[in-house]
């Protein structure tokens, strides 16, 4: 349901921005050797020419963003109170990678909790983040997505194999008394059709001693995929703009979920949004799923597409199938209080041996035609 | 609303939304092997369709759709049934 955030009192408010992508590329070129695809119909199928992959820890990757976005609103980790961490690829089931996350920041003052809602779960923790501030019980939370998805990544099918990759982004989210921060919002699910986009058994439904690759791999119908994201993402972006108290024209950037060129263009048009206002980094990095729409606002404050008081709608579909969609009224800071040196160590492998793992599960499908 | 209409609206939709090569478009035109829609490419077709012609088209009647004149007579059909 459409929520409507902005009453007077409390608000909450993103102050702080950082994101760390794994320096390992895979590019369309490197995914020609492994299945039988080329870079020409990646490009224009997806948008997307490259994708990260990660040699350390969904834990590691929010440990760096964070740490940035911390720097970037001038605060300590043990300044935080809460830990909300969005991810489908955590380090392990036990214990939470928030909690993992906790201790590589040294938050001890904060709780910390993993929130899966798949790729709409930055949107998901956003909502969270701002109605446990607005309820008084939390000052300052640190919201995470992170994601490692190559983890899940089966070469031998070629339609989603090229469609995924690994980063993290990080905000910050502060009590405010002013009218900042997130003005309306929806979280949805629809889990009647949760198997168009799926890992069928790759958890305690699973079988331990016998692992099938079929049930472990990202499975996904793309077309329906496709129909449901464009109609979802644009109807629930009309309801949260009409839900601020605003028009369409009032918007100032939209960032949605990086998943397919082709869905942010649809979505877009559906929406009547002029080109130039809508954010698209998923040439770079591909789909990171819980991360996308963090490190897509990182960049845009970096890049200078984030100015005082501009309204930004953020708007996603994923894996539930799940959506969210939110109108942020960004505050005054659109430049980083102080900077992190935070950085990943170098990567100890290549990134075709950090696939080898991916290629002994699942095979290699270079020259076969699914 | 006539075939010539349809025709005509659909085919300004197939340039604008789809980005399709306009001198390519033709009633036999065969979308996916002609037009190199692909198959997120018909569903945006599909939902293009029901946008311009406030139409609703199910799977069923979907599958039958593979050239630019099978989606004419569609429309038609449902716009006069």
């Amino acid at each position: 349901m459409t929520e409507r955030s902005a009453k007077a009192g409390i608000g909450a408010s993103i102050t702080g921005w950082g994101k760390c992508m794994p320096p390992s590329v895979l590019s369309n070129h490197d995914l020609e050797q492994l299945v039988d695809t080329t870079d020409e119909w990646i490009t224009t199928r997806t948008g997307i020419k490259e994708r990260r992959i990660s040699h350390v820890e969904v834990s590691d990757l929010a440990k760096v963003a964070s740490l940035h976005a911390l720097a970037a609103a001038g605060r300590a980790p043990g300044d935080l109170d809460l830990i909300i961490l969005a991810t489908c690829t955590g380090d392990s089931i036990i214990p939470s990678t928030a909690a993992v996350l906790q201790a590589k920041l040294q938050a001890w003052n904060a709780a910390a909790f993993d929130l899966n809602a798949a790729c709409s779960g930055f949107i998901y923790s956003l909502v969270v983040a701002t109605n446990m501030i607005k309820a008084g019980t939390h000052r300052t939370v640190l919201v995470v997505g992170a994601e490692k998805l190559h983890y899940h990544l089966d070469f031998t099918d070629r339609s989603t194999c090229v469609l995924f990759g690994d980063g993290a982004g990080a905000v910050l989210v502060e009590a405010t008394d002013q009218p900042i921060g997130v003005l309306a919002s929806e979280i949805g699910m629809d889990g009647s059709a949760a198997e168009i986009l799926w890992t069928p058994r790759d958890g305690t439904a699973g079988d331990r001693d016998f692992p099938r690759p079929t049930e472990c791999g990202i499975r996904m119908d793309g077309p329906e995929v496709f129909r449901r994201a464009v109609t979802t993402m644009g109807d629930a972006s009309v309801r949260v703009i009409k839900a601020a108290g605003l028009e369409l024209e009032d918007v100032d950037l939209l960032i949605p979920h990086q998943a397919n060129v082709r869905i942010i263009d649809a979505t877009a048009r559906r929406l009547g949004l002029d080109p130039g206002k809508v954010f698209i980094n998923i040439a770079s990095y591909g789909n990171t799923s819980a991360a996308t729409i963090p490190v897509a606002l990182a960049e845009a404050v970096e890049e200078g597409r984030v100015q005082p008081g501009d309204d930004i709608v953020f708007a996603a579909f994923g894996a539930g199938l799940s959506w969210g969609a939110a109108v942020l009224r960004w505050g005054d800071r659109v430049e980083p209080v102080s900077v992190s040196e935070a950085a990943l160590p170098p990567p100890d492998r290549t990134t075709m041996e950090m696939l080898q793992p991916n290629i002994d599960f699942f095979g290699q499908g270079a020259g076969q035609r699914p | 609303m006539d075939r010539a209409d349809i025709e005509s609206r659909l085919r300004d939709v197939l340039v604008s939304e789809l980005g399709l090569d306009g001198a390519k478009i033709n009633l036999e035109a065969n979308f996916e092997q002609d037009l190199d829609v692909d198959s997120l490419g018909v569903v945006e077709l599909l939902m293009a369709m029901e946008d311009e012609f406030g139409v609703k088209i199910p799977d069923e009647e979907a599958e039958h759709i593979h050239t630019v004149g099978e989606a004419v007579d569609l429309v038609h059909t449902k716009l006069n049934s």
